[in-house]
């Protein structure tokens, strides 16, 4: 259960950087932290786990509604729009209103990035699972994009849970292991991934250490 | 956007000289051959500027030993010692793409009077 260390951000969008030999590499910038932590879970609180509880995005107390406010208060730092939960092995070290910054970050280093990837709305079985449609010719009329047999006859007589068919695609957790961190700026709070990481522009990820 | 507009001007180079289609240009490249580096220089018409902030590209088109030979260079890739501007082409449209299919003579970009 327990997870590693992370931090929340939001995905700005994707550019390239020329990387020390000259080569062009393609960044996802992603605008992080800094995290405070708002809340310590562990065995002598009634959680009777260990976890850190991190906020992301200030917010105006307006926005925060009383019970919100009572919670987040407690860290005595502001307010903030996402709360996220990280279990932790151990919690020792943290303190309350702590911050987490990119710094534990390092250039070279492999990631995890958890986003919620863009909704494609519905979608048939050759987009959503990869089928290979039926034939384009050869006599086919109007089926060319149908996913085919989906079972045999007398014997199951059903359909089997779980059957890949048409349906909703995207807007699902998605995780992006090994993603290699190609530059880490303190001063603006900013993370430059290689690659793609899930979700829109502005949507919110997590990066978090492998190990 | 403010962020990657701030990214994107730290990647780009100042040095590289304005571009246009149909200009006579010497690219010096930066060739790395295992430890030794050599400057090689490839000569053409540009043909097509793509623009961009730090991926805008430029294609050069030359003819070599009578076969056309097409290279795309990012603008401000760090292979690139220095672009020099050999001569400004008068041409009518942005995308010369109509050079490929000419051969010989027809296929020359006329020169602008720089005088007039």
């Amino acid at each position: 259960m327990a997870d590693t260390l992370g931090i929340l951000g939001r995905k700005l969008g994707m550019t390239r950087v020329f990387g020390s030999d000259g080569t062009a590499i393609p960044v996802t910038v992603i605008a992080a932290g800094p995290c405070p932590v708002l809340q310590i879970k562990s065995d002598t609180t009634k959680d009777t786990y260990s976890a850190l509880q991190i906020g992301f995005e200030q917010i105006p107390d307006r926005k925060v509604n009383k019970p919100e406010r009572g919670h987040q208060a407690k860290a005595g730092k502001d307010f903030y729009r996402f709360l996220r939960e990280i279990r932790l092995e151990s919690v020792d070290g943290y303190e309350l209103g702590q911050d987490l910054t990119v710094d534990m970050f390092t250039p070279g280093e492999k990631v995890k990035v958890t986003g919620t990837s863009k909704g494609k709305g519905t979608q048939g079985p050759m987009k959503r699972w990869g089928f290979s449609g039926l034939g384009a010719s050869h006599g086919h009329e109007k089926k060319h994009r149908a996913p085919g047999g989906i079972g045999q006859c007398a014997y199951p007589s059903k359909v089997f849970k779980g059957k890949r068919m048409a349906g909703v695609m995207g807007g699902d957790r998605v995780t992006c292991i090994n993603v290699e961190v190609v530059d880490v700026r303190p001063a603006d709070n900013l993370i430059l991934l290689r690659g793609q990481v899930p979700g829109p522009k502005n949507g919110l990820v997590m990066v978090r250490k492998q190990q | 956007m403010n962020a990657i507009r701030k990214i994107e001007a730290e990647q780009m180079r100042m040095d590289i000289p304005r571009l246009h289609s149909g200009d006579t240009v010497k690219v010096h490249l930066r060739i790395i051959e295992g430890e030794k580096e050599r400057i090689q220089v490839f000569q053409g018409n540009v043909i097509r500027i793509r623009k961009g902030t730090a991926n805008s590209t430029f294609t050069v088109r030359k003819i070599s030993d009578g076969v056309g030979v097409e290279r795309i260079f990012p603008m401000h890739s760090p292979f690139i010692e220095r672009v020099e501007v050999v001569g400004e082409g008068k041409v009518r449209r942005s995308r010369l793409y109509y050079l490929r299919r000419l051969r010989g003579k027809a296929a020359r970009v006329k020169i602008k009077n720089t005088w007039e």
